[in-house]
C-alpha cells in the first residue's frame, strides 16, 4: 500500500526534501511529496481496502493506492 | 465529581493530568486494557506518545479496550477531554472532526502559548469569559490542526472552535489558528496545548489550565443539580 499526503495539504517533509535536492546539485525538481509504504502478506486481498480505510491511512488527509505484487497462487 | 485519566503505554502526561484533575475533584488512572471506566463522570485522554506514535499519532491507541468504552461513554453524552496526544487519539477515533499533521516548521516545539477563548459558555470553557486569554504551554511535533474547507466552515458556523492561538502564537501552522475544538454535541473537546501543565504558579507561572478542569467540574455538577 502506498500512502501519500493528499494534494493541496501542506507537506512540510516534501518541502524540506525539495529544498535539499538543489543543494546537492539536483536541478529541476518540483512537487516532492513524502509518504509511506506498507508491505504485507495477506490471504484475502479484499481486506486491503478496509485495512487502509480503518487503520493504515487516514482518508481525511491521505490518499492510498493498493498494489498486488503476486496473486498468491 | 470523578475524573478518569486514561493511561496508555507511552503516555507521559497522565500523572500531571491526574494531579490537575485532583485539584478540582476526585481522579483515578484507567489502564488502557481495562474496559471499566469505574464510574468516571468525565474522561481525560492525556498527552504522550501512546503506542510509540507508530503509523500516525493516536492511530493505534484508538483501538484499545479503554477507548472502546470511552467512545460508548461519549455517545451517551459523557464529557471527554483530549490533550495533545489525547486530541490526536480523539480525532483518529472520529470523536472529533479533523486531523493533526506534522508541524509546518517540522520541529518538535515546546513553548508557552497565548490562547484566546472563542466560546465561553461550554462544558470545557464555562469558567472562562469569551475573549479571555489563557497562558498554557504547548509541546508537540504533530499539532497542525487540519480539516477540509467545507467541514471547517460548518465547524466555525456551529461554534465548535473553542480556543485559538492568539495573533503571532500559531507556531504549528494550524488552519484558522485553531488550538482546540469540540464535537457537534459539545461533550468532547480536544486541544494541543497542555492545561494540566499550567495549574501551579510556582512551576510555569500560570494557573490558567485549571480553568479547563474547573469548567468540566461545573458542567458535571450543574447537570446533576
Amino acid at each position: 500500500m502506498l500512502i501519500r499526503p493528499k494534494s493541496g495539504i501542506l507537506d512540510p517533509q516534501g518541502v524540506a526534501v525539495e529544498r535539499a535536492l538543489p543543494a546537492l546539485g539536483f536541478a529541476g525538481v518540483s512537487a516532492v511529496h513524502v509518504g509511506r509504504l506498507v508491505e504485507l502478506d495477506v490471504e484475502d486481498p479484499q481486506q486491503l481496502q478496509p485495512m487502509c480505510e480503518k487503520l493504515l491511512a487516514n482518508p481525511l488527509v491521505e490518499d492510498y493506492e493498493v498494489q498486488l505484487l503476486d496473486d498468491g497462487a | 465529581m470523578r475524573f478518569g485519566v486514561l493511561q496508555f503505554p507511552g503516555s507521559c502526561d497522565d500523572l500531571d493530568a491526574l494531579a490537575a484533575a485532583r485539584r478540582v475533584g476526585d481522579a483515578q488512572l484507567l489502564w488502557h486494557r481495562e474496559r471499566d471506566l469505574r464510574g468516571a463522570d468525565a474522561i481525560v485522554v492525556p498527552g504522550g506518545f501512546s503506542y510509540g506514535d507508530y503509523l500516525r499519532a493516536g492511530a493505534i491507541a484508538r483501538f484499545s479496550p479503554a477507548m472502546e468504552s470511552v467512545i460508548a461513554f461519549a455517545a451517551e453524552g459523557g464529557l471527554v477531554l483530549g490533550i495533545c496526544n489525547g486530541f490526536q487519539v480523539l480525532c483518529e477515533a472520529r470523536l472529533l472532526p479533523g486531523a493533526l499533521l506534522g508541524n509546518a516548521n517540522l520541529r518538535f516545539t515546546f513553548r508557552q502559548v497565548e490562547l484566546e477563548v472563542v466560546q465561553g459558555e461550554t462544558a470545557f470553557t464555562g469558567a472562562c469569559d469569551a475573549g479571555a486569554r489563557l497562558s498554557i504551554p504547548a509541546k508537540h511535533a504533530w499539532g497542525r490542526y487540519y480539516a477540509p474547507a467545507q467541514a471547517l466552515a460548518a465547524m466555525e458556523q456551529a461554534g465548535q472552535v473553542l480556543l485559538r492561538y492568539a495573533p503571532g502564537e500559531n507556531f504549528n501552522g494550524s488552519v484558522n489558528d485553531i488550538a482546540g475544538v469540540r464535537n457537534e454535541a459539545g461533550n468532547v473537546f480536544g486541544l494541543m496545548p497542555h492545561p494540566e501543565h499550567a495549574v501551579e504558579e510556582l512551576i510555569g507561572g500560570s494557573t490558567d489550565g485549571l480553568k479547563i478542569f474547573e469548567s468540566m467540574r461545573l458542567a458535571v455538577e450543574g447537570a446533576r443539580a
